[in-house]
């Protein structure tokens, strides 16, 4: 259960959103939309924790997120602009270093195989420097494949992908959403989801 | 509806017109503190027999230095505060502080030098405390820099708060260590302060001029203050009010 | 039950995190190990420098020796600090990283870590032959080389605080140098000064020790500080 309580969000001396309000379920999909520079980005970042919200609070599981900062990060996918692709390493070795990092270490047979389900069965020894931006974002990707955590926050996760890994990336939302998880995300370009609660979050309108 | 904490964004608003009632006022007293304090040092106190009339900037120099301290505690203190109880006005008093306190630290430098010609021959030398100023102008600067060169006025006060708290944690990590070095390195140095035998009339002269700079610098940072709070409070209601009111 | 992938994924607790981090930042400074080159190729330039500006007089070399060697630390050190955390920030990992379940000056203590091992480390190995440059002699070298290896992490933790402070702004690494190096003072004093007692036959145990509560103190604050300076600069 994800629970947003009259967020508001503060960009220099600018206030982008308040009172954002919303209560999610799990196997809920929230799209979160609006104009340009509306703030569904600073949305997303404010519920990961990278930013403090202006006022308001995030609960989940009905705890305080940022005093339970540890716990909520334990549940928690983050994917932003930025892939988060490390040039120097190969695709593997990102695979490894990331799922790491978020403390869900994989073998090393596990991180070929999901990188081998984004279509980059061929790519698997090349540093990621010379692989292509479509490329490194099925990499960054193929951590969804891997991550047994239970909220998923990808901001606009289908830029630089062609239509297969589109497809491949709305399948993989769809089985975490059957499964009890839930996601928020952004987009630019609309794409069919399978979820049984699909719901908008929309920004700029207040 | 939106619960935004209005606490902290009302606060700069009910302290801008106090400071502007309360500027005149100290204005006022340094004025006065300036006038008693410079009539004592140049008139009052006695001649030093040993270093003749040109120790007479010691009614400069010794304050300057003591505020150029007070100030970097100050500014810290309220950097602090603005970081631990995300208080904004707090973090404008911060950066208010750090150009008057500069200002001090370079008086307080140029002051000493020229107290250094007739004393010891030379503008410069490397004393320990003329050191420890000289540091500490430095920690000015990066404090100011770092606040100048962030356009996000938050972060920059937030940022400014986390190393105006490191330098004041090192600040007396850095007197020690430069004073150790300087009796390392200069067995026999002339210490600024010892001077021989300091007549009463020579502390009250310090101590006048020492609130002079007080009153200055409370003065000229809440002038400082008002400018920051209109800077960032431009397209909020209430500054548009009270500018609308006064034309 | 969803992915086969998945069987084997294990929770991870905080010293697993800590060293997988380490093993991370420590292959990519592998993979970038030229950076780590040009750092010492600096640092001994720096130090060539110093006679061919005072001349070779072999007494005033040995007179300015550890000085000059630990002003060079200090540069090189200084010119490494943009790796520290500028490219992680550029490409989205350090989100990332500030996403993990370890907690914040844990991280910052990993990547400063790290940092150290790639600069710190080559430059304590680097400092006595420098030294030799300068007539240093068996005791002054080995005090040198101790100053070093004990105040290069400091240099790495203060550093760190600077780095993340500046983190994407314009002009950074000049801002970082304004920032750093006045706090950097007392280590140049206790590091050159150790070098300074120990040739004049003075002990340079009180020097290093203090040196050494440096560390210490640094070691237990200079985290934090870089924990808050980088949440400052993401969000």
């Amino acid at each position: 259960m994800l629970e947003l309580k009259s967020l508001a969000c503060v960009r220099g001396e600018r206030r982008l959103f308040s009172g954002i309000s919303a209560r999610y379920a799990p196997g809920t999909l929230v799209r979160v939309c609006g104009d340009n520079g509306t703030g569904k980005t600073s949305l997303l970042r404010l519920v990961a924790g990278l930013s403090e919200p202006a006022a308001g609070q995030i609960l989940w599981q009905g705890q305080d997120s940022q005093r339970e900062r540890a716990a909520f990060q334990r549940d928690l996918v983050y994917l932003g602009h930025a892939s988060g692709i490390k040039d120097e390493l190969d695709p593997v070795e990102n695979l490894m270093a990331s799922s790491a990092l978020a403390a869900e270490g994989i073998e090393i047979g596990a991180a070929r195989q999901a990188l081998g389900e984004m279509g980059l069965g061929e790519r698997l020894a090349l540093e990621c420097k010379v692989l292509s931006a479509g490329q490194r974002r099925r990499v960054a990707l193929a951590r969804l494949l891997v991550t047994r955590k239970p909220l998923w926050l990808l901001d606009e996760p289908f830029n630089a992908l062609d239509p297969q890994a589109v497809e491949r990336l709305a399948d993989t939302v769809g089985r975490h959403l059957a499964a009890g998880g839930m996601c928020l995300y952004t987009t630019h370009q609309p794409v069919p989801i399978r979820a049984t609660q699909s719901v908008e979050l929309r920004l700029g309108r207040n | 509806m939106t619960r935004i904490n209005w606490f902290k964004y009302a606060s700069p608003a009910t302290f801008f017109p106090l400071a502007g009632r309360l500027i005149p006022w100290f204005r006022a007293l340094a004025v006065l503190f300036g006038v008693a304090g410079l009539y004592v040092g140049f008139f009052v106190a006695p001649t030093d027999f040993q270093q003749g009339e040109a120790y007479r900037i010691i009614f400069l120099h010794v304050p300057a230095a003591w505020m150029s301290m007070f100030l970097y505690m100050l500014m810290a203190l309220y950097a602090g505060l603005g970081l631990v109880f995300n208080t904004r006005l707090s973090s404008m008093m911060a950066r208010a502080v750090a150009p008057t306190g500069a200002l001090f630290t370079f008086l307080a430098l140029w002051t000493g030098s020229m107290w250094g010609r007739p004393m010891w021959g030379t503008y410069w030398v490397w004393d320990a405390r003329l050191t420890s100023e000289l540091i500490l102008l430095f920690l000015y600067f990066g404090y100011m820099a770092l606040v100048a060169a962030i356009d996000d006025p938050r972060r920059g006060d937030r940022a400014g708060g986390v190393l105006a708290l490191v330098g004041a944690v090192n600040v007396p990590i850095i007197y020690f260590s430069v004073k150790w070095w300087n009796t390392l390195h200069q067995g026999s140095s002339i210490n600024l302060t010892r001077a021989p035998s300091m007549a009463a009339m020579m502390l009250w002269g310090m101590l006048l001029m020492a609130l002079c700079f007080w009153m200055y610098s409370i003065a000229v940072i809440l002038a400082r203050v008002q400018c920051v709070i209109a800077e960032r409070e431009q397209r909020s209601a209430w500054l548009q009010e009270l500018a609308a009111g006064e034309a | 039950m969803r992915e086969p992938a998945q069987a084997d994924v294990v929770l991870a607790g905080d010293g697993t995190l800590f060293l997988g981090l380490l093993r991370r930042d420590l292959l990519l400074v592998y993979r970038r190990r030229a950076d780590a080159v040009t750092v010492l190729v600096f640092f001994s330039i720096v130090v060539s420098l110093f006679p061919l500006g005072v001349g070779a007089d072999p007494n005033l070399l040995r007179l300015l020796g550890g000085g000059v060697v630990w002003v060079a630390a200090l540069l090189a050190s200084l010119l490494s600090l943009n790796r520290l955390f500028a490219a992680d920030h550029a490409d989205g990992t350090l989100e990332q990283i500030l996403l993990s379940p370890l907690p914040l000056p844990l991280t910052a203590l990993a990547k400063v870590t790290a940092h150290w091992i790639a600069t710190g480390i080559p430059l304590t190995l680097m400092a006595p032959v420098l030294g030799m440059q300068f007539g240093l002699d068996g005791d002054g070298l080995l005090v040198l080389s101790a100053g070093v290896l004990l105040g290069t992490p400091v240099l790495s933790l203060v550093g760190a605080v600077g780095a993340a402070l500046t983190l994407g702004l314009r002009g950074g690494n000049l801002l970082v140098a304004l920032l750093i190096l006045p706090l950097n003072i007392p280590v140049l004093i206790l590091g050159a000064g150790a070098v300074d007692a120990a040739q004049s036959g003075l002990g340079a145990g009180a020097h290093l020790s203090l040196l050494g509560a440096l560390l210490v103190g640094t070691l237990v604050g200079a985290p934090f500080a870089v924990a808050a300076a980088l949440r400052i600069s993401l969000d």
